[in-house]
């Protein structure tokens, strides 16, 4: 019986390519766009000013693919960056009298920041998997406290980095390397390794057998618990250093500090083609996502025929275009 | 013996010369097909051979590339979706189509719901509910939910859901594949009594005792053609097989050689408890088939989840090849030689959405992997192999597992736990929904990995199957070993006394 497997050839291919290079391609009309708008949108100052305004998000939505794949969801991560802002600032602060204001503080300060970020990814970690929460529920619940926590820390108003050690914190957000601005690096550096581990490692893997069936997973001998827990470190590692290249941007956090990133993040994410029920993750359509976003605001910026206060607007379009055009079954033979 | 192609007139639903092709594949090659009113007709035929496609064409869910439906005498084209419902015509899917957080009543009149001026008529619909259950000989609630039913309640909920749409054509998906004998017994009753009424049905199963027993008329279908159309009175069950595969079976179990009484004991369980099981002690010996009977509930598959550390262990202990050992997760049970193979393909074996590559390679991971980093070529190399051993037949080797047909999704399940290296296999329900080809080809599989000195438990509800490949029987009851028969003892009746209580077991320690 060789021709017995008549039924079993995939139907997949046209659709997997347009969700391959769906973001990339929308990226590319989208400059088109902007270069047309104005020719300015092009220019070697405009495209990296995009960048690393693009990194703060990208790094976030790199950690979120991982959560995402695995079949959870982080909602507290603006939240969370808002409140390690906050905390490192004081550090900082406060370590002024003991180290001075030179680089070791800005060390130490970063390294707590870092080590918070995994404390707090554990503890939605833990509270999904050994408390058997909902992810959305976990990390509602913690999106308000460590939002309320800033908010107490600064008692409502804006805690501000010593002035001094903004002088020397100031390069990490300002200064570039090889012509790259230093956050645009970070992000670069975040993609590659976040790419790796999702495409070249058992951990990978592991994510994406476990958002795609969690009992298949733990049928194959995969520590369901321990890999969904490691998704909210590694996303709550990318939230910090988020943070650390965010913070000597404007020296100060607030209460208003990463609103909506967690929405931004989430929204990188799904415009890269990451399916939001888990099982499938893609960290290089996650870093287009999160470029397509920031292009948006940055060509409203370049032009007047839409009002800026519209950008929530064409974001809000892109992202439901987005996931329309992964939906519909393009070139599919009807049955 | 086997009658001519059916002429496309003498049915109420008939399939004329219906071909279809998905993209370039062509799965049916000019199928007849003629269903009559008051009959029970039975499709059979392999995995692949395409009857669910012509189920799906013949109830409206797939459209023909060519040929014609003919209902009631008229040619017609059928509504997408189930909207071929409305006509008359329904199927019950495999997968049971019914909301399962909402009630009986609900899910019988989701979508033609009665209602007094706008405001739902509970109480009618519910009095109404009551005799279409008692009609199917269901004693439940109309308030029951769904997800609190057996399978087979949910399918005679189905049932009474089609007859309550006043179904003339019945199209029935492998019904009994996860009945209980009982269970079958109760829907063959209803059958019966629908094929009384005049309703015409169409029955597909791989159980040919089964087709044999309830159908009135077979047609086989093998690699998308249509083979023959014959009463069932004229075949037998040999016959039925011959059709289907297209050759003799004449050895569909392996020859069981000669246990080794004097080997290894490689999985020693003594004084087992779990929620649900009651001092289960047993060994099973290097190179052993030990079949697990018992009827399903009776606690069989619970052994092995807890032994490979998914259920709780309450009491109990367990050596393999003479070290104590307890597992608390299936990578420890892995990596100790022992594997689990689920009956619940695709709930629990296969990611449906992926590959061969991402399944196969998936529990033994971590071999495919030098410092996280995982190695292609090998995973690769190792799909090739996998392949080539387990005869896994899928054209494009990028496949989704879901895409796949049963049999071949089992081989692959199968290659997937064999990756481990396992010395002791645990394989439930080896053969649930695969054709008799696969069957036959999974039996010698796990015969010739006996003979290489691997330890086999093979737990299944077909009585044929334990007693055709095992060396030794154990039989379960209600969490507990009601006996142990090995050698000439293990027959029919001994398993089914024994499965029944009627045999207590008197000696065994």
């Amino acid at each position: 019986m060789p021709e017995l497997a008549q039924t079993e050839t995939t139907a997949r291919k046209p659709k997997l390519d347009l969700k391959m290079y769906g973001p990339a391609i929308a990226l590319v009309i989208l400059c088109i766009i902007g270069f047309s708008l104005n020719s300015a949108f092009l220019s070697e100052g405009n495209i990296t000013n995009l960048l690393t305004r693009s990194a703060f998000i990208g790094i976030i939505a790199v950690g979120a693919t991982f959560v995402i794949t695995s079949g959870g969801i982080d909602l507290s991560v603006g939240s969370m960056a808002a409140a390690i802002a906050g905390i490192m600032i004081i550090l900082m602060n406060a370590l002024v009298d003991i180290l001075g204001t030179g680089v070791l503080t800005v060390v130490v300060g970063a390294g707590c920041a870092v080590l918070l970020g995994a404390l707090a990814g554990l503890a939605n970690g833990l509270l999904t998997t050994k408390g058997k929460i909902e992810a959305f529920i976990v990390t509602l619940g913690t999106m308000g406290i460590f939002r309320s926590l800033v908010t107490y820390f600064a008692d409502g108003g804006t805690l501000s980095l010593n002035f001094d050690i903004r002088g020397t914190y100031r390069p990490v957000y300002y200064d570039s390397l090889l012509g790259v601005p230093y956050p645009v690096w970070v992000f670069a550096v975040v993609a590659v390794a976040g790419w790796l581990l999702m495409n070249r490692t058992t951990f990978g893997r592991y994510c994406t057998a476990i958002g795609s069936n969690e009992h298949v997973a733990q049928y194959s001998a995969i520590n369901v618990n321990k890999i969904k827990t490691w998704t909210y470190v590694i996303q709550g590692l990318c939230v910090a250093l988020a943070t650390v290249i965010y913070v000597p941007r404007l020296g100060s956090a607030s209460s208003s500090t990463g609103v909506l990133w967690e929405l931004e993040a989430i929204a990188a994410v799904i415009i890269g083609g990451t399916v939001l029920k888990g099982g499938y993750g893609r960290i290089g359509g996650t870093i287009f996502g999160a470029l397509i976003l920031t292009t948006i605001g940055n060509i409203l910026n370049f032009t007047d025929v839409v009002s800026n206060y519209l950008n929530g607007t064409m974001q809000g379009l892109i992202i439901i275009i987005a996931v329309w055009l992964q939906r519909a079954d393009w070139g599919k033979p009807k049955d | 013996m086997v009658v001519k192609n059916p002429m496309a007139s003498d049915g109420l639903l008939c399939a004329d010369s219906l071909s279809k092709s998905f993209g370039t594949v062509p799965v049916l090659f000019s199928v007849s097909f003629s269903l009559k009113a008051g009959e029970v007709h039975a499709l059979i035929g392999e995995n692949g051979a395409g009857k669910s496609t012509l189920m799906k064409i013949m109830s409206g869910f797939h459209s023909p590339t060519s040929g014609r439906i003919i209902y009631d005498g008229e040619s017609v084209t059928l509504p997408p979706n189930g909207g071929a419902e409305a006509l008359g015509i329904v199927l019950i899917h495999q997968e049971l189509n019914l909301a399962e957080q909402m009630t009986v009543a609900e899910n019988i009149f989701l979508g033609r719901e009665i209602s007094k001026r706008g405001i739902l008529d509970r109480q009618e619909m519910n009095s109404r509910v009551v005799r279409m259950l008692a009609d199917v000989g269901l004693d439940i609630s109309p308030d029951t939910r769904i997800s609190e039913l057996s399978i087979a309640q949910k399918q005679m909920v189905e049932i009474a859901k089609a007859m309550s749409r006043n179904a003339r054509v019945l199209i029935m998906d492998e019904p009994t594949a996860v009945l209980t004998e009982a269970e079958t017994r109760i829907l063959f009753k209803q059958v019966n009594r629908l094929r009384d009424q005049g309703v015409a049905i169409m029955f597909v199963s791989h159980k040919l005792h089964e087709v044999k027993e309830i159908s009135d008329r077979v047609t086989v279908l093998r690699d998308g053609q249509w083979i023959g159309t014959s009463p069932t009175a004229d075949l037998d069950l040999d016959d039925m097989a011959r059709m289907m595969v297209g050759r003799e079976l004449s050895d569909l179990y392996p020859p069981v050689n000669e246990p080794d009484v004097d080997a290894q004991i490689a999985l020693s369980v003594t004084g087992l408890q779990t929620k649900n099981l009651r001092n289960l002690s047993f060994d099973l010996r290097k190179g052993e088939i030990l079949g697990f009977s018992g009827l399903v509930g009776s606690g069989r598959t619970e052994v092995f989840e807890a032994i490979c550390g998914l259920v709780p262990m309450h009491a109990g202990s367990i050596t393999t090849f003479g070290n104590e050992a307890r597992f608390n997760s299936v990578a420890q049970a892995r990596d100790a030689g022992i594997v689990y193979l689920t009956k619940d393909r695709k709930g629990k074996g296969l990611l449906l959405e992926e590959g061969m590559q991402t399944n196969l390679t998936l529990l033994a991971l971590p071999q495919f992997a030098r410092h996280l980093i995982l190695d292609r070529k090998k995973e690769e190399a190792a799909l090739t192999r996998a392949i080539r051993r387990f005869d896994i037949r899928a054209r494009d080797p990028n496949v989704l597992a879901k895409d796949m047909s049963g049999g071949n999704q089992q081989k692959l399940l199968l290659a997937k736990v064999m990756e481990a290296n396992p010395k002791i296999v645990i394989i439930d329900e080896p053969t649930r929904g695969i054709d008799v080809g696969t069957k036959q080809q999974i039996y010698h599989f796990i015969a010739a990995l006996a003979a290489e000195g691997v330890s086999i438990v093979v737990i299944s509800s077909e009585m044929p199957e334990v007693i055709g490949i095992s060396h030794r029987v154990i039989i379960m009851r209600e969490g507990r070993i009601a006996g142990t028969v090995s050698g000439r003892d293990i027959n029919e009746t001994q398993i089914v006394r024994y499965a029944a209580g009627l045999n207590e077991e008197k000696t065994h320690a």
